[in-house]
């Protein structure tokens, strides 16, 4: 350390430049030194304290006593020596640490709680959006609903025995009113389909998740409130084929492309032909398991070509709407199909119990992340 | 139901496909299969699963003709002398004497009745089966009864038309079908005794009811050991009269399953012959007088004499579409398969004047089949759904979003994101809980048939099932809840039911004090923030949360009624201490439930960038005491109320209340308080800022606030 500073002489370049080198030198010199953070901060005060540093004294020695034309060219070496020291500084000691104790990377992270997604809330967005990527509108209706819409329209005769108390819950005091009028907590997701054929003239193609209900005893895979996807396509010359294909499409999309799919007949009331469609199984790839039951396939949809009494009953409406009709089966046709969203997502998730969706068990629903 | 593939084979002589494989293209094509058991004599027994419009099917005649459609075989019939009828015993039976004249019988019930044949049969001696039906019956779990009765099973196992048998000598002149007396009373063949009304029908003689028709035989008139004599009867009844009587009196039969589904009137006289000759093989005796057969006109036009259908072949082929199979029809279901297998199911095609298009006669047991449609089914079934090819239908229209889709979607990701999960609970309520929780001025529904008397009403409101949750955790140990439900709640009468979307939000647990929210006061805030945080995504007027006009479930001055500008847009708080102890509640909870229309009649904001200032924000803390009436409220709407458009922001740093009153006295608090100021044109000056300090201080001096230091 240098206690005091040699006045210059000089101020032409070769004295400047010889003064500065010096100096530049012991920069270099004890930059090379600095191997703590102790070290650094002693070198640090040495040339840049406030009070005593070395640049300090040499700004009041050189600079403010150097003739105005000379302090150009000083200026210029005094910063080009700032710079050298101010590089020192910005190297990190080897073998030093600049903030504290190192931590414990074992530790928690700070993690803030997120809400997750209800797991059948989850599985109706992702069957949805299969059906919207082919064209499908999102569809919904009332829960609580006429006789007419859930029923009658839908091609189930007066003494149908879903009717029955048995089977559906109606709400109080309907007895004194006509049959179609009655209201009663609906069965299926259907009855949005018939609205939205009141509604609207063909094409037509919604998708129509859900919540219904049924007088059914609880069991570990029963519930008297569940839930449904379903979807109906009209449009002139809808084939039996274009259904097959679409729910082979839809179910690939869903369960992974080499999922297949096989159709039996069935009996809706409200389609015809009617079929069951089974897909291969996609969590064992028909290995066998307890999902499939050891069979390799799992039933998982209704559905059927819309019955021609059903277009009946929505063109007899629009007309009591003051609507043209709009669905004569000469020339439009179409397709539906339904599916329970609980089963699914009870096969996909592995939940045991259908009750546990209804409970509100955060241990439960913290599981679908 | 359960059938035996050897038995369906006798119908099928030239069927050579194995069992297994049979039952898998019955399955395929709708005679569902569902187990198949192998038996000792080298059939197997098939378990079917068949439904219920294809009632034809549950024998094993009806299954032999699916059978014999799929493969293209020839179906015997039921009275060729080739097949082996267990109930037949393969023995030659002399028939009876077609001029004699038959046991008298009359339908005075037309509209219930539309066929009654009778045969008698004299010398018969009642005993077990042994033989053919004994085995038989032994491999599908049929129970044996006695030689007589047993026929009567083996000929609806066969062909699936209910038939009975009485004892002649308990009879007393005619069969009469009619319509039960009002409270006539009778005895039937299970032992009970039944009570009528004048809507079951009965079989009965001249004196008295014999037989409760299409349901069950009588007591007093069935045939047992004694029986020497034998009359045989095979009718047709009304599908909704058996049906309200088998319902009206709880008795389930295999006849009433047939009768309600729709039997074959055409099979009446067939399934007289076959029992009348089985039970002669079994039993002995002989066929006296010829077989009587009476039938209603008006039956037969809904059965028998249906007018014919039009079946347009463009129309199967319209509706079907593309088949994996090239043919001559070019990937289309060909003509000449369409005549084929609606002939062997028993229609008869004839062309009709529409060019391309048949008239097609149905058969008169498959009342199921009545339309065009139902016949372009049966083409598409028997041909195999699965070979027809996987197309895909083309679309031009474009994908609608609901009105409101966009709306939900916020409000579900908003609350998720601030660590609510969402739950789902049940639709209904206890009339208690529907009467504590509705909306002020709202009423619940109540339901017909609950499903328990917890579940008596439709739920008005969410909070019950959110309370229920809460409750459900807390037993749980769960240690804080954060819950939301977005679902449909219902108010109004059962004359007309209200529907609207709500959501509600239901807490307990782990709220932390901040420097400005008592620990006991967190809770409440940090519902407070989520509906805040809920409702700033929605352009609305000023929010307020306002302490009055609160709903009862509120414990009074722990809750508010959140209000945008004049509308109510739900309400929040604690529930009450009294109704927690009710529920059995131990923690502090919060709940909200939001009115969801109210909220959804503003639009989402849509963001919109404004250019960050470029100058420098200077901070000024101000720290004031405070007396506990005035109100975060009031220091915000004074400072605000000084227009200073540099202020960026105001907000309380620390709240500090001393209950000892040492550092704040008692019924005062201090406040901390930041302003931001920035400028969006210049660097603040000095004097700016100053004049803006003192602003603030006088405003808040005015208040009332004793200023400390800063």
């Amino acid at each position: 350390m240098t206690d005091t500073i040699a006045s210059l002489s000089a101020y032409d370049d070769a004295s400047l430049d010889q003064a500065f080198r010096g100096l530049t030198d012991e920069v270099r010199g004890a930059a090379a030194q600095l191997s703590t953070a102790e070290t650094q901060e002693n070198f640090r005060l040495d040339w840049l304290g406030r009070k005593q540093g070395r640049l300090k004294l040499l700004s009041e020695s050189w600079l403010k006593t150097a003739p105005p034309e000379a302090k150009k060219s000083l200026g210029m070496r005094f910063n080009a020596l700032k710079n050298e020291i101010e590089a020192a500084l910005a190297v990190e000691p080897a073998g030093t640490k600049s903030t504290g104790p190192s931590i414990d990377l074992s530790l928690p992270g700070i993690r803030r709680n997120i809400g997750l997604e209800h797991p059948l809330t989850r599985t109706m967005r992702e069957m949805t959006a299969v059906f919207a990527a082919l064209g499908y509108s999102v569809g919904v209706g009332p829960e609580v609903e006429s006789d007419f819409y859930n029923f009658e329209a839908l091609n189930f005769p007066p003494n149908h025995p879903a009717r029955d108390t048995q089977d559906t819950l109606v709400v109080a005091d309907q007895d004194t009113k006509p049959l179609r009028e009655r209201l009663l907590m609906r069965t299926h997701t259907s009855p949005v389909q018939i609205r939205s054929m009141i509604e609207s003239a063909p094409p037509l193609r919604i998708v129509i998740p859900g919540k219904v209900h049924r007088n059914d005893e609880s069991d570990a895979t029963h519930s008297p409130i569940f839930h449904q996807v379903e979807g109906l396509c009209v449009d002139t010359n809808i084939t039996f084929s274009d259904l097959k294909g679409t729910l082979d499409y839809a179910m690939k999309a869903f369960f992974g492309s080499s999922v297949k799919t096989r159709f039996f007949p069935s009996f809706f009331p409200f389609t015809e032909p009617s079929a069951d469609v089974q897909i291969s199984c996609p969590f064992c790839g028909q290995k066998g398991c307890r999902k499939c039951k050891y069979s390799g396939w799992i039933e998982l949809l209704g559905c059927g070509m819309v019955d021609p009494a059903v277009f009946a009953a929505v063109d007899a409406r629009r007309i009591e709407n003051g609507l043209e009709p709009a669905y004569d089966t000469k020339k439009i046709s179409g397709f539906a199909f339904g599916m329970g969203v609980e089963r699914i997502a009870m096969m996909k998730y592995g939940v045991g119990d259908i009750g546990q969706f209804y409970s509100g068990d955060l241990r439960f629903l913290s599981q679908f992340v | 139901m359960n059938i035996l593939s050897k038995w369906l084979r006798e119908y099928l002589p030239a069927l050579d496909v194995d069992d297994r494989q049979l039952a898998e293209d019955l399955t395929l094509r709708g005679i569902a299969v569902e187990g198949v058991h192998a038996l000792p004599d080298g059939g197997h027994l098939f378990e079917m699963d068949i439904t219920t419009n294809r009632v034809d099917a549950m024998n094993h005649y009806g299954i032999a003709r699916e059978a014999a459609t799929i493969y293209g075989v020839p179906l015997l019939q039921l009275e060729d002398r080739r097949v082996v009828h267990a109930e037949l015993g393969n023995v030659d039976v002399p028939a009876a004497d077609a001029a004699a004249s038959g046991y008298p019988v009359r339908i005075d019930a037309p509209e219930f009745c539309g066929r009654f044949t009778a045969q008698v049969v004299r010398g018969v001696t009642v005993t077990a089966s042994e033989g053919l039906i004994a085995e038989r019956f032994a491999q599908l779990g049929q129970k044996p009864i006695s030689n007589a009765v047993d026929v009567t099973n083996a000929n609806w196992l066969a062909m699936g038309h209910p038939t009975h048998v009485f004892d002649l000598d308990t009879l007393e002149g005619s069969i009469v079908v009619r319509r039960a007396h009002a409270g006539e009373k009778i005895k039937l063949l299970d032992g009970s005794e039944k009570t009528l009304t004048t809507d079951d029908l009965v079989v009965a003689d001249e004196k008295k009811a014999l037989g409760l028709a299409g349901v069950m035989g009588g007591w007093d008139s069935r045939v047992t050991e004694t029986t020497k004599n034998i009359l045989v009867e095979a009718a047709w009844f009304d599908q909704a009269a058996i049906r309200a009587s088998s319902r009206r009196h709880g008795l389930h039969t295999d006849a009433s399953h047939r009768f309600e589904r729709g039997a074959d009137l055409g099979a009446c006289a067939l399934a007289n012959r076959l029992v009348t000759h089985g039970v002669i093989a079994a039993c002995g005796g002989e066929a006296v007088g010829a077989m009587t057969d009476v039938v209603i006109p008006e039956a037969e036009l809904r059965t028998t004499k249906r007018p014919h259908v039009l079946l347009s072949v463009d129309q199967v082929q319209r509706l079907l579409g593309t088949t994996i199979a090239a043919g001559e029809s070019g990937h289309l279901v060909p003509p000449d398969l369409i005549e084929q297998y609606l002939q062997a199911l028993g229609c008869h095609l004839r062309p009709s004047s529409e060019p391309g298009s048949y008239a097609v006669t149905l058969p008169s047991w498959r009342l199921d089949l009545e339309r065009e449609i139902d016949l372009i089914e049966e083409v598409a079934r028997v041909y195999g759904y699965n070979r027809f090819a996987d197309t895909l239908p083309s679309f031009s229209g474009g994908v609608a979003a609901l009105p409101n889709a966009a709306k939900e979607d916020t409000v579900r990701s908003v609350l998720r994101s601030l660590g609510w999960t969402e739950a789902i609970s049940s639709t209904f309520c206890s009339e208690e809980d529907a009467a504590f929780f509705a909306a002020p001025g709202e009423t619940a529904v109540p339901m017909g048939n609950p499903l328990s008397a917890e579940a008596g009403m439709l739920r008005p409101s969410l909070l019950p099932g959110a309370a229920g949750m809460l409750l459900l955790n807390s037993t749980r140990d769960v240690r804080a809840v954060r819950l939301f439900e977005y679902g449909t709640v219902f108010t109004g009468s059962t004359a007309s039911v209200v529907e609207r979307p709500s959501l509600t939000l239901a807490a307990y647990g782990d709220a932390a004090a901040t420097k400005t929210i008592a620990a006991s006061d967190a809770l409440f805030f940090e519902l407070k923030g989520a509906v805040e945080e809920v409702i700033s995504h929605f352009v609305t007027a000023p929010v307020t949360f306002r302490g009055d006009a609160l709903p009862q479930w509120i414990e009074a001055g722990r809750g508010a009624r959140v209000v945008a500008g004049d509308t109510t847009l739900g309400w929040l708080g604690e529930l009450t201490i009294a109704e927690r102890e009710r529920r059995k509640l131990k923690e502090t909870v919060v709940l909200c439930e939001l009115q969801l229309p109210a909220l959804f009649a503003h639009a989402l904001k849509q963001p919109l960038a404004l250019e960050p200032s470029r100058f420098q924000a200077v901070e000024r803390d101000f720290s004031f005491l405070f007396a506990d009436t005035v109100t975060w409220a009031n220091v915000d709407a004074a400072l605000r109320g000084l227009g200073i458009a540099e202020m960026i922001s105001l907000a309380p740093v620390e709240i500090f209340r001393d209950a000892k009153g040492k550092a704040v006295p008692q019924g005062e608090y201090s406040l901390l308080l930041r302003t931001v100021f920035q400028s969006q044109e210049h660097t603040l000056r000095e004097e700016e800022i100053t004049a803006w300090q003192e602003s603030v201080v006088g405003a808040l001096l005015n208040l009332g606030g004793k200023h400390r230091a800063a």
